[in-house]
């Protein structure tokens, strides 16, 4: 820290979302960053995992993505689609079967960058949220330039890179305890 | 339990088959907070007091990164996104919500001090007698028909904010024997940068059951967790209306300006 920093104030700290959140927080379309079947949309979606392999019912997913051409969407609008304003950012409630579905747009890579949406995990059990990033697969190049896949072992680094599923869309699961726990963030 | 059965539905998961009692709960929370290095985490992912934490924290510590790119920036919402009346919880019905008419102020920043305008809030909560609206809450307290308790607002150009709700009651639960959790509003702030995201809980001044219960106690130091409690406010109390309460919001994490405006 610098000498002329000004004096901090202290964060306040997160909670868990609890088990009650659906009618807080659900909106229309909140999972459709990307209107459905719409030129150049994809499915992004997976299992939420405990530490026994079991199924999470009750998290809550938030994905920020950038648009196909790596630009970081500042558009707003994100609680009232409008069916073709691109706002980069999606919610989605875990099904009983622990799934998450988004529509989106797959993002480019920014300013040279191996492509990523960024993620949070909310969860009832989970008390605080947890960063993570789904890395979009075929970028091998900029995958090895990258700070934080770089400095992973492969097994890691699995846990942050999407597939590709026969039709085109994207599959990742996220594993929050146990074998093949996703890697965490924190900045 | 097989994975091939269908995932158990969450209020049977609040049920414990081997409930501990509050002594129990309350000596293990007072034996993590007493061995908690000063260095740790501000909220502790792992937490066993909170008994559904078990299989659902990390096990490795999360791995420090530069943020990049889309981390930096927070999605943009504007007035366009939530209609002005959202913010007041006692409207939404025909008629009047039962419990105590309050309100909640505040201002959103960052770390800096830097009130954080145009960005969203969202804050749900059970009704006066701590039951929650959501179809799986089995707590046979009544639902209120004219109080469904779920709110929004857009921060103004001083990163302020304002709901009108009634106060919520304490709400049971099944974490150990006679759980109570103290009166809560749920609260989901976007800050400048998604790395700034905060889902947490803002708790009422003196209520008893704040150090018997394992949520709040995920927070190990004293004076986090009374970053959670909102100040009666007695200027904001609106004569034979309504009670005033205050309680800012301090979000964390570098976004595109930190990088603009501090050296590092």
């Amino acid at each position: 820290m610098n000498e002329t920093a000004r004096e901090r104030l202290e964060p306040t700290p997160g909670q868990t979302v609890g088990p009650f959140y659906a009618f807080g927080l659900e909106y229309p379309h909140q999972h459709e960053v990307a209107f459905p079947h719409s030129p150049g949309a994809i499915l992004l979606g997976g299992r939420v995992l405990d530490g026994a392999g079991e199924p999470i019912p009750d998290a809550v997913i938030e994905i920020f993505g950038a648009d196909g051409d790596g630009s970081i969407p500042r558009a707003r609008g994100a609680f009232r689609r409008d069916g073709h304003t691109f706002t980069g950012f999606g919610r989605a409630f875990t099904s009983d079967e622990g799934h998450y579905e988004f529509w989106t747009r797959e993002p480019g890579s920014h300013e040279g960058r191996a492509p990523f949406f960024a993620v949070v995990v909310f969860a009832r059990g989970l008390p605080d949220k947890l960063h993570t990033r789904i890395y979009v697969p075929g970028y091998e190049q900029l995958q090895q330039a990258d700070p934080l896949l770089a400095a992973l072992e492969a097994e890691e680094r699995a846990t942050l890179i999407a597939t590709r599923t026969p039709e085109g869309h994207l599959q990742h699961d996220l594993r929050l305890q146990g074998e093949k726990e996703t890697v965490f963030l924190e900045f | 339990m097989s994975t091939s059965t269908p995932a158990a539905a969450p209020e049977s998961l609040l049920a414990a088959p081997d409930q501990a009692s509050q002594r129990q709960i309350s000596d293990e929370i007072a034996a993590i907070h007493a061995r908690t290095p000063a260095d740790a985490a501000r909220t502790l992912h792992d937490f066993a007091p909170y008994r559904s934490s078990v299989l659902r924290h990390p096990t490795k510590n999360p791995r420090l990164v530069d943020p990049e790119t889309i981390e930096l920036y927070s999605p943009a919402f504007g007035q366009r996104d939530v209609a002005a009346i959202e913010s007041d919880l006692t409207i939404q019905h025909a008629g009047e919500p039962l419990g105590e008419r309050i309100t909640v102020r505040g201002r959103l920043l960052d770390s800096w001090g830097k009130p954080i305008a145009n960005q969203l809030i969202e804050v749900w909560q059970a009704n006066s007698a701590g039951r929650y609206i959501h179809q799986r809450d089995q707590h046979p307290a009544p639902l209120d028909p004219h109080f469904t308790g779920a709110g929004r607002v857009i921060t103004d150009e001083a990163g302020r904010y304002l709901f009108t709700t009634i106060k919520p009651g304490p709400y049971p639960w099944r974490n150990h024997v006679n759980a109570w959790r103290p009166a809560h509003i749920h609260f989901s702030v976007f800050g400048n940068g998604f790395t700034q995201r905060l889902v947490t809980q803002m708790y009422f001044p003196s209520d008893p059951l704040l150090p018997l219960d394992p949520i709040i106690n995920t927070i190990p130091r004293q004076k986090d967790r009374e970053r959670l409690i909102g100040a009666y406010a007695h200027d904001l109390s609106v004569p034979e209306i309504s009670m005033g309460y205050e309680w800012d919001i301090v979000v964390d994490g570098p976004d595109a300006t930190w990088f603009e405006t501090e050296e590092h």
